[in-house]
C-alpha cells in the first residue's frame, strides 16, 4: 500500500515539475508579441518575398531598428494560416501578405486596419501606385486597407526564335482561335515540344485563374448580377471545352497535374512554345539563369468576345486590426511597397528580381525597361484590367479570376476537380459544368 | 519508420518463424534449408531496396542543383553540388533552421520523457497488477484516439489564444504527450504482459520491495519496450505538422512547419526541400541506430510466445 502511494506520488511530482517549467517558460521566454521593437509578418513563400527576407535586417532594420520575424508558408498553408489568425484577432501576427481577392471581405469583416496614413505620406507617394490597385484594395467604406508589394496580370509568352524559324506570327492581341491554331502549327516545332502550357492543377487558383479569364472573353461568368448561377450556360460550357480540348490536344505530358510551377519548367526547359499565364513568370524566364532568356516574345492575353482578358491580382500588406504595433508595422510597408527597396533589389539582385507590377516609376526606369523586354505588354495589361467590369454582362462582386466572395475559394476548387479530370481524360465537360453550376448556385443563394 | 524497416525484416527471415509455420514449409526447408533461406533473403532485401529507394532518390536529389532536381525525366548523373544544404542552412535568406530544429527537440524529448513517466506507471496498474475493469480502461485510452485531431484543432486554438498559450512550445509539448499517451500505455502495457508472473513472486517471496523488483526484474525485462515506445513517441511527435503549424507561430514553430516553407508555389524548390528533409530525417534516423538493439528485442517481443 505505502509503495502505491510513493509511485502516485512520483508520478504527480513528474506532473508538477513539468507544468511549472511550461509556465516559466511561457511567462518568460514564450512570444514575441511583447517586444516593441519587432514586428511579425506572415507571408507567401514566393521568391519576391525570400528576396525581402533577405534583404530586411541589413537594410530596415538598420534604419529604423524595428526587427522583423517573418513566418514565411506556401500559399495554400499561408492562406489557412492567415484567415485562422485573423478571424479570431490573435494578434500573433502585425502583418499578413493579402491579396486583392481577400482584402474587400477581410475589410468588411472588421479584420484590419485601415493604412491611410501609410497612404498620405508624401514620400511613399500613393499617386505613383497603378490606380487598379489602389482601387482593389480599397475597402466598401472607402479606407485603403492594402499596399501592393508586387502586382501582375496575365499574358501569352511565346518562344520567338520557334516562332520565326516556323514562319509563324503571333499578333499583338491575338484571339483564342488564332492561338488554338497557332499551337497545333507550333506542335514539335522542335524535338519535344509540344504547342501551349496552361495550368491544369485542381484549385480556384489554379487551373481556374486563366480558365475563368477564358470564360470571361467567351462571355460567360460564374454569377448573373442577382447571383443565377451561370455555370452550365452555352458560354461557361464552351470555355471549358475550349480550353481542355486545347490542353488535351497541344499541351505538355502531365498537363492535369501543371501548375505555375510546372508551366514554368516546362517554358524554361522548351518543352513548350507558348504559356499563357501570370506576368510575373516573366521575371524568371528573363533572368540570368533562365536558358530561353532572350528569345521570349509577349503577346497581350488572347481575347474572343472582350477587348481584353488579363487578369489582375496582387500580394499586398495588411496589418491585422488587433495587432499593437500599428505605427511599425506601417513604417514597414511603407518601406517594403516603396520605390526605394525596387532600388534596392535592383543593386543587390538585379532588375529581373524586382517586385514590379504596381509602381508607374518603375516602368519609365529605362534600366528596368531593358531588364525587362515584357515592361510593355506587362504594363498594357495591368492598366486594362477592369475587376468591376471583366466580362460581358454586369457581375455581382468585384474580380476577374475570381468572384470577390469567401464561399469563392471552396467552390472554385471544387468545380476545378471535375475540369482537372476532364483534362486528364476522365469524365465529361458537361457533367463538370453541372455539377459545378449545383453547387455555385447553393451559393448564389446565401447572396439572393 | 522506414529506416527501421531493413532491420525488422532482416531480424524476421532467418528467425525461428519463418522455419516453424506449418508442417508442409518445415518438410521442404528440411530438405534444403540453404537454398529456401536464400531466396527468402533475396525477397528480403529487394523488399528493403523497394523501401530505400525514395529515401535514396531524396539523399540523391538534394545534392543536385535546383535546374536539374526539376528535370523531366531526371537527371540521375546531373553534377552534385552542396548549393541546397547550403541554402537550408540560410546561406542566402539568411534563416537559420536551428531554432526550428531545437524547437523540435525540445517538443519531442520533452513529451517523450513525460509520456515515459506517465505510461509505464499507467501500464504497471493495467498488467502486473491489473486494477479492476482494467480491459474498461485500456478501452477508455484507445477511445481518445478515436477523434481524428483535425476535428480538435479548432477548439485547441481557441483554447490556446485563450490562456495566451500560442506560439509556446509548452503547450506543444503537453500536446504530443496528451497524443503519444494512449499509445504508449497500449504498448507499455504488452510489453509489461511479457514480465514472467513466476519472476515477481519469486522476487517477492525473496523480499523484495515493489521499488526493488520494479528496478531489477521488471525493468531489464522491459527495458526493451521501454525504447520502442520511446523511439515511437519521439518520432511521432518529431513528425508532427498539423497542430505544431496550427498553435505555433513566430518563435515556436518546429521543424516540419521550416520544412514547408520551402514548397513554393513560383519557383523551383526540389532541391531545397529534399536537404531539409534529410537533415530534419537525421536526429530521427540517429536515435533509430542508437536503440536499434533493443528495439529489435523490443519489436519482436510480442511476436515470439
Amino acid at each position: 500500500m505505502r509503495a502505491k502511494t510513493r509511485v502516485a506520488a512520483l508520478a504527480a511530482g513528474a506532473l508538477c515539475v513539468a507544468i511549472s517549467a511550461s509556465a516559466c517558460a511561457g511567462a518568460g521566454g514564450g512570444n514575441s508579441a511583447g517586444d516593441p521593437n519587432a514586428i511579425n509578418v506572415l507571408m507567401v513563400n514566393n521568391p519576391q518575398m525570400e528576396d525581402l527576407q533577405r534583404l530586411t535586417a541589413e537594410n530596415f532594420t538598420q534604419k529604423t531598428g524595428i526587427r522583423v520575424n517573418y513566418t514565411v508558408l506556401p500559399e495554400n498553408d499561408v492562406r489557412a494560416k492567415i484567415s485562422q489568425e485573423f478571424s479570431s484577432q490573435a494578434g500573433q501576427y502585425d502583418i499578413a501578405s493579402l491579396s486583392n481577392y481577400e482584402i474587400p471581405f477581410y475589410s468588411a469583416n472588421g479584420w484590419l486596419a485601415p493604412l491611410d496614413h501609410v497612404a498620405q505620406d508624401p514620400e511613399f507617394n500613393q499617386a505613383d501606385i497603378l490606380p487598379a490597385y489602389t482601387a482593389s484594395l480599397t475597402g466598401t467604406d472607402g479606407k485603403l486597407y492594402g499596399e501592393p508589394f508586387y502586382g501582375e496580370s496575365s499574358f501569352l509568352m511565346y518562344r520567338k526564335d520557334i516562332f520565326d524559324a516556323k514562319g509563324l506570327t503571333m499578333p499583338e492581341k491575338p484571339t483564342w482561335d488564332e492561338v488554338a491554331a497557332l499551337a497545333a502549327q507550333a506542335d514539335g516545332a522542335a524535338p519535344g515540344m509540344k504547342g501551349i502550357c496552361l495550368r491544369g492543377q485542381p484549385g480556384w487558383g489554379q487551373v481556374f485563374a486563366p480558365l475563368t479569364t477564358v470564360v470571361n472573353t467567351f462571355g460567360g461568368t460564374w454569377f448573373d448580377k442577382d447571383w443565377n448561377a451561370q455555370v452550365n450556360s452555352p458560354e461557361f460550357t464552351a470555355a471549358v471545352e475550349f480550353y481542355t480540348k486545347l490542353v488535351r490536344d497541344h499541351g505538355p505530358a502531365g498537363a492535369a497535374q501543371a501548375g505555375f510551377t510546372e508551366c514554368l519548367n516546362n517554358m524554361s526547359q522548351g518543352k513548350v512554345a507558348m504559356w499563357y499565364d501570370a506576368t510575373s513568370a516573366a521575371g524568371a524566364l528573363e533572368s540570368e539563369a533562365s536558358p530561353v532568356k532572350g528569345k521570349i516574345g509577349y503577346a497581350q492575353a488572347p481575347v474572343k468576345e472582350t477587348k481584353s482578358s488579363g487578369w489582375l491580382w496582387t500580394w499586398s500588406w495588411a496589418v491585422q486590426a488587433a495587432s499593437k504595433k500599428q505605427d511599425a508595422a506601417g513604417k514597414f510597408i511603407a518601406w517594403a511597397s516603396s520605390k526605394e527597396y525596387e532600388e534596392l533589389v535592383a543593386s543587390k539582385l538585379g532588375w529581373s528580381k524586382v517586385p514590379s507590377g504596381k509602381r508607374i516609376s518603375t516602368y519609365e526606369n529605362t534600366e528596368f525597361q531593358q531588364a525587362a523586354p515584357f515592361f510593355e505588354a506587362e504594363r498594357f495589361a495591368i492598366e486594362n484590367a477592369d475587376p468591376t467590369n471583366p466580362g460581358v454582362q454586369p457581375r455581382p462582386a468585384v474580380g476577374i479570376q475570381f468572384v470577390g466572395i469567401p464561399e469563392f475559394a471552396a467552390l472554385g476548387t471544387r468545380v476545378s476537380q471535375g475540369v482537372s479530370s476532364v483534362i486528364a481524360g476522365q469524365g465529361t465537360v458537361a457533367d463538370a459544368v453541372a455539377k459545378g453550376q449545383e453547387a455555385a448556385q447553393k451559393v448564389g443563394d446565401k447572396y439572393k | 519508420m522506414s529506416t527501421l524497416t531493413p532491420t525488422e525484416r532482416r531480424a524476421s527471415v532467418p528467425g525461428p518463424n519463418v522455419r516453424s509455420t506449418g508442417s508442409r514449409r518445415r518438410g521442404k526447408s528440411r530438405m534444403d534449408p540453404t537454398r529456401n533461406n536464400t531466396a527468402a533473403g533475396i525477397a528480403a532485401w529487394l523488399l528493403a531496396l523497394l523501401f530505400a529507394v525514395p529515401v535514396l532518390w531524396m539523399i540523391l536529389t538534394s545534392f543536385h542543383s535546383e535546374t536539374d532536381a526539376a528535370t523531366n525525366p531526371p537527371s540521375i548523373a546531373a553534377d552534385l553540388t552542396l548549393d541546397a544544404y547550403q541554402e537550408f542552412f540560410g546561406a542566402t535568406s539568411g534563416v537559420s533552421p536551428w531554432p526550428s530544429l531545437i524547437n523540435s527537440a525540445t517538443a519531442s524529448i520533452f513529451s517523450t520523457v513525460l509520456v515515459l513517466l506517465l505510461a509505464i506507471p499507467a501500464a504497471y496498474a493495467l498488467s502486473i497488477r491489473p486494477v479492476k475493469k482494467w480491459s474498461d480502461v485500456m478501452f477508455f485510452f484507445l477511445s481518445t484516439k478515436m477523434m481524428p485531431v483535425v476535428a480538435a484543432v479548432l477548439p485547441l486554438y481557441l483554447v490556446a489564444k485563450n490562456i495566451g498559450a500560442l506560439d509556446n512550445i509548452w503547450f506543444l509539448v503537453l500536446m504530443y504527450t496528451s497524443m503519444n499517451l494512449p499509445i504508449a500505455v497500449w504498448m507499455m502495457r504488452s510489453f509489461l504482459d511479457e514480465v514472467p508472473v513466476e519472476m515477481l513472486e519469486a522476487a517477492q517471496i525473496d523480499g523484495a520491495g515493489l521499488l526493488l523488483t520494479l528496478r531489477k526484474v521488471v525493468a531489464p525485462v522491459a527495458m526493451p519496450g521501454i525504447a520502442a515506445t520511446a523511439l515511437i513517441c519521439f518520432i511521432f511527435s518529431w513528425n508532427e505538422l498539423l497542430l505544431a503549424r496550427v498553435l505555433t507561430g513566430v518563435v515556436a514553430g518546429t521543424a516540419p512547419v521550416f520544412l514547408t516553407g520551402f514548397v513554393s508555389g513560383q519557383g523551383l524548390f526540389l532541391a531545397k526541400v529534399c536537404a531539409a528533409a534529410v537533415v530534419v530525417s537525421l536526429p530521427v534516423l540517429f536515435a533509430g541506430f542508437a536503440a536499434q538493439d533493443k528495439l529489435v528485442q523490443g519489436l519482436s517481443l510480442g511476436a515470439v510466445k
